[in-house]
């Protein structure tokens, strides 16, 4: 398991928040934290498969693990800069 | 007799005292603004573009309110929940059964870094100094972007991006004014479902747009903004939402989330923790719908109606579906409409005159309608 691996510093809960919501959410960990940290967001929203991976690419970020879980999904991302 | 307090006189909070006067007899309802001007919020986006005079979306606050409605022109500054009292300004203490907080969302320009050199017409006083920016713009790149979200009224900077091209358009300038749309989420549309509409639209005007944009900071000084995804954008002529927060008082009273939102139940509209005595609607809560005044009106009814009921000894039974219906300009004489649930995303009807002219009418009947929950 890819948290069991990669210790989380931040945990964001955004099950149960709409499309993009987990999305902003971990934008917003990303504003906050500091460069190495690593945020592991919860959504359960289908949306965020693709959104999710496209923004990390692109804020030049490391995607460390996605891991499916009882209805939702844990992204687990390393803040890079 | 049972006692009703509603924080904030926007339309929220003025739907809910109208409704508790007309039909909770036995309550006394007393509603609390800071400043008993009740401002159309949707109208600022008009003063700025020279359509609105701004006397015309503003009314005294206590000619909108039933006479039962007991109006306090003070503020919040400390809700104290277990003795289920609301700590004033001027020192006074009102105690209460039943409180509504629907206070809104309060502008944080101070946590942008260069704020100073970027317009938005989230008041008045911004959207009557962009007005006088884009009179005397001689031709050049404008951008339009968000300072974080959530903000309030989330089609507001697309319509903005609309209105611009219409605006140069009939000035026959729109060939010197190239439109920039910089955009936080993958997509332009903050909604998924309307996003390919809104796209189009982009398209077929010639704006520009630019993805997981998310404003970081402005150089002010080289006409720069800058993106936490790395990346630099020159402008102009900068339009730029400010970051949004819930009300301070909320968040001080031990409410608000880290955001300052109120953890609300999203079907009957209570306040965690806090259920048959605290109730928040509007840009307040931390439901992750619309923050707009088009949110506030259908949930008001509902707030209004539970607590009716329970002045009247009955169990409160109505529930917020996640109802929201708006109207957006796109220039031209042409809009689109977007009626949505939480259950049912919004699928726009093609792009329209009669939607344009919902708007308008909105524009013009607000006052007689929607404060006095006649709809």
């Amino acid at each position: 398991m890819v948290t069991e691996e990669v210790k989380a510093t931040r945990v964001v809960d955004a099950r149960g928040s709409v499309c993009p919501g987990p999305l902003m959410a971990l934008i917003g960990a990303v504003r906050e934290q500091k460069v190495g940290d690593v945020i592991a967001v919860y959504s359960g929203d289908t949306g965020s498969r693709t959104d999710i991976p496209l923004w990390v690419k692109k804020a030049g970020h490391e995607l460390v693990g996605v891991v499916d879980r009882a209805g939702y999904a844990e992204f687990v991302v390393r803040k890079m800069r | 007799m049972k006692r009703v307090v509603v924080l904030g006189g926007g339309v929220g909070g003025t739907i809910v005292a109208n409704v508790l006067a007309k039909k909770a007899k036995d309550a006394e309802v007393t509603l609390v603004d800071r400043t008993g001007k009740h401002v159309y919020q949707p109208g600022f986006v008009y003063v700025a573009f020279d359509k609105m005079r701004p006397e015309k979306i503003v009314r005294d606050e206590r000619k909108l309110l039933r006479r039962r409605v007991t109006l306090l022109l003070d503020e919040a500054v400390r809700v104290d929940a277990a003795g289920k009292l609301v700590h004033l300004k001027s020192g006074r203490s009102l105690p209460y059964d039943y409180l509504v907080i629907a206070t809104g969302s309060r502008l944080a320009p101070e946590e942008f870094p260069g704020i100073e050199g970027a317009h938005h017409f989230y008041s008045t006083e911004a959207a009557l100094k962009l007005r006088a920016a884009l009179e005397s713009f001689p031709g050049g790149r404008i951008v339009i972007t968000v300072g974080g979200i959530p903000y309030k009224c989330p089609p507001a900077p697309a319509e903005s991006a609309c209105l611009l091209d219409y605006f140069f358009a009939r000035r026959k300038m729109r060939d010197k004014v190239d439109i920039h749309f910089l955009s936080p989420l993958g997509r332009v549309f903050p909604i998924e479902s309307v996003n390919p509409a809104v796209t189009k639209i982009f398209e077929s005007k010639g704006i520009r747009y630019t993805t997981f944009f998310n404003a970081e900071r402005i150089d002010v000084q080289n006409k720069i903004v800058h993106s936490l995804e790395g990346e630099a954008v020159p402008y102009d002529l900068l339009i730029l939402i400010p970051p949004h927060h819930g009300a301070t008082f909320a968040k001080e009273s031990g409410l608000t989330d880290a955001g300052g939102w109120i953890p609300t139940d999203k079907y009957t509209l209570e306040a965690k923790g806090h259920e048959g005595s605290i109730w928040a609607i509007g840009d307040t809560t931390d439901i992750p719908i619309s923050k707009a005044g088009a949110t506030a009106h259908y949930e008001a009814k509902v707030v209004a109606e539970n607590i009716a009921s329970l002045v009247r000894g009955e169990p409160p039974t109505a529930r917020y579906d996640g109802k929201v219906m708006c109207f957006c300009d796109a220039g031209h004489r042409r809009g689109i409409a977007l009626r949505f649930d939480y259950e049912h995303p919004p699928v726009p009807p093609p792009l329209g005159r009669k939607w344009y002219l919902g708007k308008m009418i909105l524009n013009r009947l607000y006052w007689y309608i929607v404060p006095k929950a006649r709809a």
